[in-house]
């Protein structure tokens, strides 16, 4: 179970999470969405333990994740498994070497062994013959995919996914959702996926929180989420641009403005 | 009045204080990266094929540039003492005065500045680049220490890399100079040689040897910092470079009045 507990967080005094706090029991999905710059990357790093909180705390199965250190914290993240907005593939490393890394360093199977797992975890994601390829080398999908199946490659309790349909094409978007619902109806992994994308959020979800000024707004399986009463749920997963959130958009009045009074130059 | 002087001292003192204090977080953090690194060295696992690679990079790839900047250097150093020596009608000891600046000052330092110039520069670049686009982050999670996968591969090719490219500049600076010598005013080749060995003492190679070893640490311990502490994109990578490359020139200076002081006026 991950505990987030008045998680608080500011970077140079803009405060992005304020008090946070959510519930992730064992074996569920649960989606956080919430608009750009909210704060639900910094939540994924704050899991993990790549950010320190400024208050408040974030336990994992009761460890308490700040307060550990060095090889506490190493095996901690072992049980981890984590997509990156932009995949964060080593660009020194091929495809293959991508994928084999954590194996290579966290495990003794032989390199046979190990060549197997890589080209399970590579078939998973729906790649093939990329084995020598470099980062550089591949699409921005492609690049993705080789960092999911780099996340999943020593078989990880939790996964963390952040925006893993972002950048791929809808078809494979979906194949990554079905993924995501194989691993926690096969292998009972616990998901949390940050998206934008309200589809993939219903998808995959069996819970979707909402982050919105730096605390959760509202947390319930996607039905409820879908009725939910609350004005800025139902704008932000309605994708509208009239609401009460405004924080950010352009004022509607200039924007008519300007749109009655351009013309095309002939 | 008063009241003015008053808050304009307190704002210097407090920009001051400021200053003070990065300054002092600066070398603290600099301090704790370097004992982090040696604790990767000798306590963790070494990663020998990394560590192999790197001394191709910053050994084998900078042979070149070495080279050239050092036979350079020599030349010159024997153009600009002939220039003084031929006035005394004392062109022999231009050997011994080549030989003892190249091995003792010139060849460490132009070697550790070229170095840190083009070495030190790529490792912050390919650092900060690593850490703007995540991979160091993504180092953490799979329980990778950046350190020893980073910093401590570099660390050891730098410190074997740097005293013997050292060594290499230190043979062709005095070849430089046996060139002009011997070539331009005409002094006896083994004459030229004894003269060059004649003052050279093993504590000359030894000091110069040990402050290439130095310039090593600092310049890898800086450039490794400054990638790890960059931040927005390809400008901070940018910002990193330069100031990696800039305190590197300026911590290899400092090192070197320090190195000489101790070597030839405190351990004499």
């Amino acid at each position: 179970m991950i505990e987030i507990k008045d998680l608080s967080k500011a970077f140079n005094g803009h405060q992005v999470l304020d008090r946070a706090n959510l519930t992730i029991q064992t074996g569920e999905t649960m989606v956080i969405i919430g608009r750009s710059g909210s704060g639900k990357s910094v939540l994924l790093k704050h899991i993990i333990g790549l950010m320190k909180p400024d208050g408040g705390l974030v336990r994992v199965d009761g460890e308490h994740v700040a307060q550990l250190s060095g090889a506490a914290l190493d095996t901690l993240r072992m049980r981890f498994g984590m997509l990156f907005q932009s995949a964060a593939l080593f660009d020194s490393m091929t495809a293959f070497e991508n994928v084999a890394f954590p194996l290579q360093e966290h495990t003794t199977m032989s390199p046979e062994a190990i060549a197997q797992r890589v080209h399970e975890c590579l078939q998973l994601v729906g790649l093939q013959d990329v084995d020598g390829l470099y980062p550089a080398e591949l699409s921005g999908g492609m690049r993705k995919r080789v960092g999911l199946a780099r996340a999943l490659a020593i078989s990880p309790s939790i996964v963390l996914y952040d925006e893993p349909t972002t950048g791929i094409d809808p078809i494979m978007g979906d194949i990554i959702n079905d993924l995501i619902v194989a691993l926690r109806d096969r292998l009972k992994v616990t998901s949390v996926v940050v998206t934008h994308d309200m589809r993939s959020a219903y998808k995959v979800a069996d819970r979707i929180a909402m982050l919105y000024n730096g605390d959760i707004l509202e947390v319930g399986t996607p039905e409820e989420i879908r009725a939910s009463k609350n004005p800025y749920v139902q704008q932000f997963i309605k994708g509208e641009a009239v609401g009460p959130i405004q924080e950010g958009l352009p004022d509607r009045r200039v924007l008519s403005r300007w749109s009655s009074r351009a013309s095309v130059p002939r | 009045m008063i009241g003015r002087l008053n808050a304009s001292f307190l704002q210097t003192t407090a920009t001051a204080g400021a200053w003070a204090v990065d300054l002092f977080w600066y070398a603290g953090s600099l301090c704790l990266l370097f004992a982090q690194t040696v604790g990767g060295v000798f306590l963790r696992r070494l990663r020998l094929r990394a560590v192999v690679y790197e001394l191709w990079k910053i050994g084998v790839q900078s042979w070149f540039i070495v080279t050239v900047s050092s036979l350079f250097i020599g030349m010159v150093l024997a153009f600009q003492s002939a220039y003084q020596m031929q006035k005394l009608s004392a062109e022999m000891y231009i050997a011994g005065l080549v030989a003892l600046s190249v091995v003792r000052e010139i060849g460490p330092v132009i070697t550790a500045l070229t170095v840190a110039g083009r070495v030190g520069s790529s490792i912050a670049a390919e650092l900060g680049t690593m850490k703007v686009t995540e991979q160091i982050d993504a180092l953490m999670t799979l329980a990778a220490d950046p350190v020893r996968f980073l910093v401590v591969p570099r660390f050891i090719a730098m410190v074997i890399a740097l005293p013997l490219l050292t060594l290499w500049a230190d043979a062709v600076g005095i070849l430089g100079g046996f060139l002009i010598g011997t070539l331009k005013l005409g002094i006896l080749p083994s004459l030229y040689w004894k003269m060059t060995t004649i003052p050279l003492a093993f504590k000359d190679l030894a000091s110069g040897l040990l402050k290439a070893f130095i310039f090593g640490m600092i310049i890898c311990t800086v450039s490794c910092f400054e990638g790890f502490r960059t931040e927005g994109g390809a400008e901070g990578v940018g910002r990193s470079t330069t100031v990696a490359v800039v305190t590197s020139f300026l911590l290899i200076i400092a090192a070197d009045c320090l190195c000489t002081a101790l070597f030839y006026f405190v351990w004499r």
